[in-house]
């Protein structure tokens, strides 16, 4: 059964892709293989950081209403950019290789999120209502410290921060693509070989720890595969809010199951499906730019007070 | 009450620096002899420092209202979807009918404010009381849903501009003739006062509203009225500003308590001093360029929610 | 007097009370007892139009709580609710002020002053009133709450278990001064009592309901009785006597 819905997507997203390629195609194959080729991947790795970062998250919060992204994560991936700006300067900041520099951003970052991030969780663990408005204020905070911190710069070095508020899947920095790629495919290895165990912190920690999985050890590698992936993501297409909150909620609607072992591949494949199709949509049919964002925000809000409201808090 | 007289006179200490604080400089000792630093005064240092304290009022006052109106100690007008329901407003208007004067678009954006209010306090009516923190929650994802609807209509017509100002409160652009809007604030802040007793009482609960013979509808709905009319007029004249009507009320809550007649003048004043702090750090932190207010509060606002959110235990009052 | 004529209530479909009729004379305490869930909350939180009335009437003194203006209400009748989620911050002396609310509407006179100093005293609140209510014991919370619906001066006062969060000794003494006050003949009581020895020392009159309707109605001896108890409660109950007084032995 479930096998046939994970095919059945499978095929979905197949077409979903060849669309993305083929739909108003004109000039040369071997340049729009390479153009479309690079946009599609980049759509492809995103899809996969978000979904597996938001269940991951959700796995060792033990709820399924909480995003990496509702927490304020991506808004510190922003912050850890704009900090960095501010003290290296603009020109050293630009002269630094690329792939340096995101490297650096991601161990400022895992360094941020888990000392955060431990504290919130482990105080909060038994008030979640104030774990999430927390993370919603931190949210707040890092944005406004970032705004700051672009008004204090230098105007030169201001222009090299594009201040991005919403996503922007259509415009994807792809010089980050090939080094995104490697991070996502390490963390997707560990958490691959990690789906029972993961099914097992999902129970909560005193079962868990009851079951025999070091719970604290565990939770600490999650954290840290969590700030990866949604740095990769941000790095590539800005911060999205609720996306992986539409794309966990309709694998657990359409699975109806607990199991890692198919609620992964599965949001990874809606997810997926999702920004191609919609950026296939956006793009190629109704001609507009970087809308989709804001749509899926939309409605990945709806969708947050839906869940709120049907108590299914827990 | 004893103190209040000392935070006046801060209030006022700080009025007269702000007074002083500029691009072009104006000595103290000599600034009315010369008509152009005078002119310079009266056009802009003045308006500005006067539109500081309004907004920073009302702003507080509007927030101690909400919070009766709602139960709930950690809800604002800027942060249950008011503010940006008055945004929506104004965008639609400007769209539709573009060379509508600022009344017409007042009126419209108090309505369209007054509207979100309303979706916002049924929606928590149908929440149960036990868990005080999913209020503000409800409320900050409503108000980013009508705030991506908002962005999403003014991308599509390009207006992404002029959105961008209401979004974000700034006072760099306050002159004479461009703030006189905020007086009716203080006007609704002292009608507040007025009706003070009736809004404590709405706070206690429905129950006891009508045990003690209030019509609990209509206070509501003048609540509603002066909530909705405030927080445009605010948005319309200078933008959002978030965290004063959370933060203030709920110190001036610590202070004097819930009993408004007590903590209104608090409120006010308090709400005064914390926007022009913040608008003189935004004005001397990187001096001569000006960081906006709205992203000054928005740091030092959030510090001291999270504070809030963790100095007091689960019951949110 | 209040007088309840053909009152039944509906949440969805769940029948709370049925075809109440009673009339509760003036001066004197009226106790209202029965097992759970048998609609007294509901009928005390109707007279007091907390609730609108979905059949029959309620008057006060001949004037219907459905239409006359809530204001004018305030003054005739005040109810202390059994869940009383407030959560306000406010001290009590504040708080016991509020009840003046409906005689001032804002503008306090010297008068209503000094009938929250009394309503302090006579409580035993003088001490602590200047303390803020999330900062007292539950008994002392709910000593205000009986003052401030105590200070409301109403002539008619219904209490949904006020002695909720009492130790004995307030408890007691609780009921020992609404007795003091009764005797006056200036005011009445519809109390809520789960107690149904308090009820039997305190009141002149006890109305029983057992699931939504009317069961007994009259003097304490009638209803301080083993069979009506036993019927009422669905449990063992033996009455004895002491002294005087019956004494419902519910607890053995």
């Amino acid at each position: 059964m479930h096998a046939k819905k994970l095919i059945i997507l499978s095929v979905l997203l197949a077409l979903a892709c060849i669309a993305f390629m083929t739909l108003g195609a004109k000039g040369s194959w071997s340049f729009l293989l390479v153009f479309r080729g690079t946009k599609l991947l980049a759509l492809l790795l995103v899809s996969v950081a978000i979904s597996v970062a938001t269940l991951l998250f959700q796995t060792i919060s033990g709820n399924r209403i909480l995003t990496p992204s509702i927490m304020g994560f991506d808004a510190l991936y922003l912050l850890v950019q704009t900090l960095l700006v501010f003290t290296l300067g603009g020109f050293t900041y630009v002269a630094l290789d690329g792939q340096i520099k995101f490297l650096a951003e991601i161990g400022v970052m895992l360094l941020a999120a888990v000392l955060l991030f431990s504290t919130v969780m482990g105080k909060g663990r038994q008030d979640l209502h104030r774990m999430v408005l927390v993370g919603i204020i931190f949210g707040v905070l890092f944005r406004s410290l970032t705004g700051f911190l672009q008004r204090i710069i230098d105007p030169n070095d201001f222009a090299i921060l594009q201040g991005a508020s919403f996503a922007q899947f259509s415009s994807v920095d792809k010089d980050l693509l090939g080094l995104g790629i490697l991070l996502v495919s390490a963390c997707c290895l560990i958490i691959w070989r990690l789906r029972y165990t993961l099914d097992v912190i999902a129970l909560g920690r005193s079962n868990a720890i009851n079951l025999g999985v070091s719970y604290e050890r565990l939770s600490f590698v999650v954290l840290v595969l969590v700030a990866t992936l949604v740095s990769v993501s941000t790095a590539l297409v800005g911060p999205v809010a609720f996306f992986g909150l539409l794309v966990t909620s309709l694998a657990h609607f359409i699975m109806n199951t607990h199991r890692h072992a198919i609620l992964l591949p599965a949001s990874m494949l809606i997810a997926a499906l999702i920004l191609v199709s919609g950026q296939t949509v956006f793009e190629r049919i109704l001609k507009s730019q970087s809308t989709l964002s804001v749509t899926v925000e939309f409605f990945g809000g709806l969708l947050f007070l839906l869940l709120l409201f049907r108590g299914k808090m827990r | 009450m004893k103190n209040i007289g000392v935070a006046i006179v801060a209030l006022f200490a700080l009025s007269c620096f702000s007074l002083f604080v500029g691009v072009k400089e104006i000595a103290i000792s000599d600034w009315w002899q010369s008509p152009q630093n005078i002119d310079l005064f009266f056009i802009s240092r003045i308006p500005r420092t006067l539109a500081v304290i309004l907004t920073g009022a009302s702003l507080a006052v509007s927030g101690a209202v909400m919070q009766m109106l709602a139960r709930n100690s950690f809800v604002e007008p800027s942060s249950v979807g008011t503010a940006q329901s008055a945004a929506l407003g104004i965008l639609l208007v400007t769209l539709l009918y573009p060379g509508s004067p600022l009344i017409v678009k007042m009126i419209v954006a108090s309505v369209t404010a007054m509207i979100g209010m309303a979706v916002f306090l049924a929606m928590i009516s149908r929440l149960p009381v036990t868990s005080p923190l999913l209020v503000p929650l409800v409320g900050l994802i409503f108000s980013g849903i009508v705030e991506a609807l908002t962005i999403f209509i003014a991308f599509q017509t390009e207006m992404l501009q002029f959105q961008g100002t209401w979004m974000s409160g700034e006072f760099s652009g306050i002159l004479r003739g461009r703030y006189e809007l905020l007086w009716l604030c203080g006007v609704l802040a002292i009608l507040t006062y007025v009706v003070a007793d009736q809004f404590t009482i709405i706070g206690m609960g429905k129950d006891a509203s009508i045990n003690l013979g209030l019509n609990y509808k209509q206070v509501v709905i003048v609540g509603l009225f002066i909530l909705a009319l405030s927080t445009s007029l605010v948005v319309v004249t200078v933008g959002m500003i978030p965290f004063v009507g959370l933060v203030v009320p709920n110190i001036a809550r610590r202070l004097m308590g819930d009993n408004l007649r007590a903590s209104l003048p608090w409120v006010a004043v308090l709400g005064a001093l914390l926007v022009l702090m913040c608008d003189l750090i935004g004005r001397l932190v990187h001096f001569p360029y000006e960081i906006p207010v709205g992203t000054v509060l928005g740091v030092i606002g959030s510090f001291v929610f999270l504070y809030l959110l963790y100095a007091r235990p689960a019951h949110a009052r | 007097m209040i007088e309840i004529n053909g009152v039944s209530h509906n949440y969805g479909k769940s029948k709370i009370l049925q075809n109440i009729s009673l009339s509760i004379k003036e001066s004197g305490i009226t106790a209202l007892i029965g097992p759970n869930g048998a609609g007294k909350s509901t009928l005390l939180s109707l007279m007091a139009r907390l609730q609108p009335l979905q059949t029959g009437s309620i008057m006060f003194d001949g004037h219907s709580v459905s239409q006359t203006p809530t204001r004018e209400l305030a003054k005739t009748l005040a109810i202390l609710r059994q869940d009383n989620a407030l959560s306000s911050r406010m001290s009590l002396r504040d708080l016991v002020g509020f009840g003046r609310y409906p005689h001032h509407k804002g503008r306090p006179t010297a008068k209503d002053h000094r009938a929250v100093e009394e309503a302090l005293d006579y409580f035993d609140l003088q001490d602590m009133s200047g303390r803020f209510i999330d900062e007292v014991s539950g008994g002392q919370k709910q000593r205000a709450l009986v003052a401030m619906a105590f200070c409301q001066e109403t002539k008619y006062l219904l209490l949904d278990e006020p002695l909720n969060n009492l130790d004995m000794y307030y408890a007691r003494s609780l009921m020992k001064r609404l007795r003091e006050i009764a005797d006056t003949g200036k005011r009445s009581f519809v109390i809520v009592l789960h107690d149904i020895n308090y009820a039997g020392a305190y009141a002149n009159e006890i109305i029983a309901l057992k699931d939504g309707t009317l069961a007994i109605h009259g003097p304490p001896q009638d209803v301080l009785e083993t069979n009506a108890l036993q019927t009422l409660y669905s449990m063992k109950i033996t009455v004895t006597q002491h002294q005087d007084q019956l004494v419902a032995l519910h607890h053995l």
